[in-house]
């Protein structure tokens, strides 16, 4: 099947709000249709947005997401998987419940999200995968150990995946995020923020449109030779 | 789903991925048709890429789901993988 941007079919997942929101009005922009979900329910209406309310880390929802996609639309061109969770604490002080929480939503869903988007997007040996990763990981930032790990994880995925599916034509690629004003960092100490970006080589905070940038790169016809690869934002 | 469907939807995605990727699937089309083993005429990708185009046929065909990469068919001594003829009665005796 030819990939033609007007005509792309995108699911997106945690959509409700923050990045994943800008990210499905970006798409929306391009003319493309976008399947969003979050747990909770959108106020997000637009023609060629539709939503659902499904847990990424909840294989039989998953599971439905996908079939529906694939009955409604018989293709499926991109996955963003962008749907997260956060905590800070020292690990000393993390209760295993947390580890699973984190872990549930960030590493399994984003592989769960990867196995039925593929299974799809196979069908047409034809399709792109974004992850979302964080510069948690190569900043080796204390008392984010859970959340950085499991985006490490996420980031492995993406290298061992890229080569399993190049034999479809599926590329899976990952883009590194600093930080970027959203609830998930509203409760981090804006000291702590400040030293973030202080190691970055640009000082600033990442925007949405940053990381909509990168993805637009990934997700072109001419960058089906590019996949494996995270790409840090800010100068990481 | 009779075991003679079954059959014939594996033979026949067999042929489709047989057309589509010459070098990936060098086999005859027949029950004894080997799937998975050294002497196998197709790559473990090539097992993969049957697998799933099974599971989508039955689907559309027959109505019926059949996942085939579940811990059942992986924990087998003997893998129900093995020829089209395993394969298929795998596939009967499970979701038949
Ligand atoms: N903001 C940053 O500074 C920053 C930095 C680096 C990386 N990131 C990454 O960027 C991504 C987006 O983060 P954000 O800042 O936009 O966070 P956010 O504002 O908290 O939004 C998270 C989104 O994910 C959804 N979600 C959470 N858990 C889910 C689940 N189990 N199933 C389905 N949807 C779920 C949420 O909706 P519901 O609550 O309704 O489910 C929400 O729409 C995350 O992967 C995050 O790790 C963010």
């Amino acid at each position: 099947m030819s990939f033609t941007a007007d005509a792309e079919v995108v699911v997106i997942t945690g959509t409700r709000k923050g990045i994943g929101r800008s990210l499905a009005e970006h798409f929306l922009k391009r003319g493309a249709t976008v399947i969003g979900c979050s747990r909770e329910p959108t106020d997000l209406r637009a023609g060629g947005y539709e939503h659902h309310c499904v847990d990424v880390s909840n294989e039989q929802q998953v599971r439905q997401l996908f079939a529906a996609v694939w009955k409604q639309h018989g293709r499926l061109d991109i996955l963003i998987n962008n749907a997260g969770i956060a905590a800070m604490n020292h690990a000393l002080l993390t209760p295993g419940s947390t580890v699973e929480r984190i872990f549930a939503t960030n590493f399994l869903g984003t592989f769960l999200c990867c196995r039925e988007g593929a299974r799809l997007m196979q069908r047409n040996r034809h399709g792109r995968i974004i992850n979302i990763g964080t510069v948690a990981v190569p900043m080796r930032l204390e008392g984010e150990l859970v959340y950085a790990a499991s985006k490490s994880a996420v980031i492995t995925l993406t290298q061992i995946l890229a080569r399993e599916l190049a034999p479809f034509n599926i590329t899976v690629n990952a883009v590194g995020v600093t930080p970027v004003e959203t609830d998930l960092i509203r409760s981090v100490p804006k000291e702590k923020i400040d030293r973030i970006i202080e190691g970055l080589a640009i000082k600033r905070l990442g925007r949405p449109e940053d990381v909509a940038n990168v993805i637009d790169f990934f997700v072109r016809r001419e960058s089906d030779y590019v996949t494996g690869q995270t790409v840090y934002l800010g100068g990481m | 789903m009779t075991r003679d469907d079954v059959v014939e939807v594996l033979l026949g995605c067999l042929s489709v991925l047989a057309q589509e990727e010459p070098d990936r699937f060098k086999l005859d089309l027949s029950e004894e048709t080997i799937l998975f083993g050294y002497d196998a005429g197709l790559d473990s990708l090539g097992l993969v890429m049957l697998l799933l185009s099974v599971e989508e046929a039955l689907h559309a065909r027959h109505g019926v789901s059949v996942p085939l990469m579940d811990e059942r068919a992986l924990s087998q001594r003997h893998s129900p993988f093995r020829t089209v003829r395993t394969l298929t009665d795998y596939i009967i005796a499970n979701f038949g």
